[in-house]
């Protein structure tokens, strides 16, 4: 297969992503150090999602890639080239046809099925950075529960904004016990890693860890009581299919001023099109 | 005339600690115990182990011998249910584990730093870091996180409606008043305090003292306060522990170190000071 | 006529035994230099007399008074406290128990004011109160009604005792003594520093002490106001020997 071992990483380094995987999944949120291997991209593009497709794919496995949920950009597009030759597997846009989804900053529309993998690019994968620069000392906080930081940053959202400003990569509290980054998402997609039937894993290539959301465990995403925790939503619609419940993305047209919102989803869209029609 | 009830229950109980990283360097043979309601002075010159001392205390540094015993008594409000199942119990500082000893710290104890920029995270407004460990502990509503917030800066006499500027932009003054609100929103029983007025202009220094001694009385808090300053010791502390070279030279109740001292050394440090 | 039995007998019991007290300052400074400043001095005192220290001045009768205030450190001798449950050894109470002592029993009027800088007059007078936990409008009232009896200007009740004259800061300090109502308190030359019409305050607030039953232990140096307090006379000259180390005193005035 063109000089690679199926996959593009060597066995043994597969089996060592895999170990880190099950334990990851054993503790939901848990961040899991594993040996990043150099690959053939740079760091940003996606090498820690990378490596985690390459150590659970099948030659069987159907692969989905998706950039800020569109299958069709530089990102995604790259990658799937990358897993067709190195493994040979066959790739599809379809989210409802495909046993491991692949994707950068956003769950997909369609809702995720048993048995589906989804794997997350994650550029930093420690929620407490912002305020601790020491790994220690986050590890230590999340080994005892000190998530009081979690909170500063939202109160003084509320502070500055009037409201819970973050709009993505938006903390969550996965079973309970870790507060964890869901990637780059838009917090629109949280309530979707909620008791999702699906696996989630995450992969962070340039801080070498991952970390996992077993299927059907419980995400909340972090509130206080008097402003509890919300989506974003439009005024519009998706200017292509119609649709009023899925996020969209703004696009400008011309340069008077002219703009349309669309489905970032573009698999999803593109269906809805096709029943419509 | 009845006979008042002297007697107070002991919170802190300090044995045998040492702590050196060479000779006479940092603190040797430490005893001592605390009651509940007092405020102890550690004072020395630097370099006197005072401050190695009250970092072993509050639980930041590991001595190399000695115990720290925290007694707790019954009907102390603790949120953490792994302590409260200890009530009564004497808990060794460093031998219940990190986990234990760092939420007793966040639940129980406060540690008001010199410098207030090691006590604040200066980047966050003052009403988020009077609320942070109330966070920690579970408050979850936004509206009265701020009202606690705007309660403690009237409190420390800071202007309330400063609540969302940074520490950055108070005075150090006013830095080292808000992280005393931080420090304290928790209703600490014990707090350990390093020079609390060092390093401030000698107008802003009178009115800390004269909060923090209104603080100490209105709260009930037992206080280990470790300072240079015989004059800030004189109007805080009840008692006084004098170090040298690592060392307790003298203790005694305040008065009697500062009109009567005993030891050589303490009578030195006594004359040496400035009177305007 | 009951009252006056009452009075009475509360005027006999003892409420503090001095035996045989010495005091002995050693100055390691100058060569372990050692100055005795009190021989064997005893002494019982009652409740509802004042006892006034009497002896050529200089000879340090402030030495006793801060020794039974805890001040001084007690060399040799006993002291006791008598209490109506039981007695109470003030020569090895542990540094701890003082802090009580000295809120609830043993007041003290120094002849110098020592207070944390820039804290109101008002605010310094009603301390001893808010420490007993008593209510702070109470508080107030009582230290107010206190330093218009001492004469002290209203406009000065708000401003920090620092900057008064040598009379006004005396009238803070002796409200700030008596506010408390001690069962015990020692008073060393309250009247010093103050004109006639308020000497003869302090004199009231003395024989309303005595009526309350207080043991009041004195040094004046005012013949006239003596001779008004004093029930009895103690002479010291044969047991106070020399002045305590000066740094000492002249330290007082610090903050």
């Amino acid at each position: 297969m063109n000089g690679y071992n199926f996959a593009y990483l060597d066995e043994q380094t597969k089996r060592m992503i895999r170990r880190g995987l099950l334990k990851a999944v054993a503790i939901p949120g848990y961040q899991v150090p594993f040996g990043g291997r150099e690959m053939p991209m740079p760091y940003g593009w996606g090498t820690g999602g990378v490596q985690l497709t390459a150590s659970i794919l099948g030659a069987d496995d159907i692969l989905k890639v998706i950039d800020q949920g569109a299958d069709d950009t530089t990102n995604a597009v790259s990658i799937r080239h990358f897993f067709q030759r190195v493994a040979g597997v066959e790739t599809t846009t379809a989210t409802i046809a495909a046993d491991v989804i692949q994707t950068r900053h956003r769950i997909p529309e369609t809702p995720l099925r048993s048995g589906q993998i989804l794997v997350f690019q994650v550029p930093i994968p420690e929620p407490l950075r912002f305020i601790e620069p020491s790994e220690q000392e986050t590890r230590l906080m999340h080994a005892l529960e000190e998530y009081g930081v979690m909170h500063v940053k939202l109160y003084e959202d509320i502070a500055r904004y009037g409201h819970i400003a973050t709009t993505y990569a938006y903390p969550v509290k996965v079973d309970d016990r870790y507060v964890m980054d869901p990637s780059p998402i838009p917090k629109f997609d949280n309530p979707k890693l909620n008791d999702s039937p699906a696996l989630m894993l995450f992969g962070a290539g340039r801080e070498k860890r991952l970390y996992a959301i077993p299927p059907y465990t419980r995400v909340e995403s972090l509130d206080f009581e008097d402003h509890p925790f919300e989506i974003q939503s439009w005024e519009e619609n998706c200017a292509l299919c119609g649709s009023d419940h899925s996020y969209l993305d703004e696009v400008i047209t011309d340069d008077k001023g002219g703009r349309m919102f669309v489905c970032s989803d573009t698999d999803y869209c593109q269906t809805r099109r096709g029943e419509v029609a | 005339m009845k006979k008042p009830r002297l007697t107070r229950p002991v919170l802190l109980d300090v044995r045998d600690i040492t702590r050196l990283y060479g000779p006479a360097k940092g603190c040797e043979a430490i005893d001592f115990q605390l009651h509940a309601g007092e405020v102890l002075g550690i004072v020395g010159e630097s370099g006197s182990g005072k401050s190695t001392l009250l970092r072993v205390l509050a639980g930041l540094e590991a001595p190399d011998s000695g115990n720290v015993i925290y007694r707790r008594h019954a009907g102390q409000t603790v949120l953490d249910e792994d302590l409260s199942e200890n009530a009564d119990a004497a808990l060794d500082l460093y031998a219940i584990g990190e986990a234990r000893r760092r939420a007793l710290l966040r639940l129980e104890w406060g540690l008001v730093h010199q410098n207030p920029r090691d006590g604040l995270r200066m980047g966050v407004s003052a009403g988020a870091n009077i609320g942070e460990q109330l966070m920690a502990q579970g408050q979850r509503h936004y509206g009265q996180l701020r009202a606690t917030g705007q309660e403690w800066m009237r409190q420390v006499e800071l202007d309330p409606s400063r609540i969302d500027d940074a520490p950055r932009t108070f005075s150090g003054g006013m830095q080292q008043r808000l992280q005393i609100a931080r420090t304290l929103v928790t209703q600490p029983r014990l707090v350990f305090m390093d020079e609390p007025t060092g390093g401030l202009d000698v107008s802003v220094q009178a009115r800390l003292l004269d909060m923090l001694r209104t603080l100490v009385r209105q709260l009930g808090l037992s206080v280990v306060l470790v300072t240079h300053d015989l004059a800030v010791a004189r109007l805080l502390a009840h008692r006084l522990m004098v170090m040298r070279r690592g060392q307790v030279v003298e203790t005694g109740l305040t008065d009697q170190i500062l009109d009567d001292p005993q030891h050589e050394y303490t009578q030195l440090l006594v004359s040496s000071v400035l009177t305007p | 006529m009951l009252s006056e039995t009452s009075v009475s007998h509360t005027r006999s019991l003892p409420r503090l035994t001095v035996d045989g007290l010495h005091k002995q300052f050693l100055i390691h400074g100058q060569g372990g230099l050692e100055i005795d400043v009190m021989r064997d001095l005893s002494l019982t005192l009652h409740a509802g007399e004042c006892l006034v220290l009497a002896g050529r001045s200089g000879i340090g009768k402030s030495t006793l008074l801060k020794m039974l205030f805890g001040d001084y450190r007690i060399d040799q001798g006993r002291i006791r406290l008598h209490f109506d449950d039981g007695d109470l050894d003030l020569d090895t109470l542990p540094a701890y128990a003082w802090h009580g002592l000295r809120r609830d029993v043993i007041g003290y009027v120094s002849q110098f004011l020592r207070v944390v800088p820039r804290v109101a007059a008002v605010d310094v007078v009603m301390e001893p109160l808010l420490a007993r936990g008593t209510d702070e409008a109470e508080s107030r009232r009582r230290a107010e009604t206190l330093l218009a009896r001492l004469n002290l200007p209203e406009r000065l009740w708000q401003l920090p005792p620092g900057t008064f004259s040598g009379g006004e800061q005396q009238r803070v300090n002796i409200a700030r003594g008596f506010i408390g109502e001690h069962p015990l308190l020692l008073l060393d030359e309250p009247t010093a520093s103050l004109d006639a019409a308020n000497r003869d305050v302090v004199i009231a607030l003395i024989n309303e002490a005595k009526a309350r039953g207080t043991a009041m232990l004195g040094i004046f140096h005012d013949e006239d106001v003596r001779e008004r307090v004093a029930d009895r006379l103690l002479p010291l000259d044969g047991s106070l020997g020399a002045m305590p180390p000066q740094p000492k005193d002249s330290r007082e005035t610090l903050s």
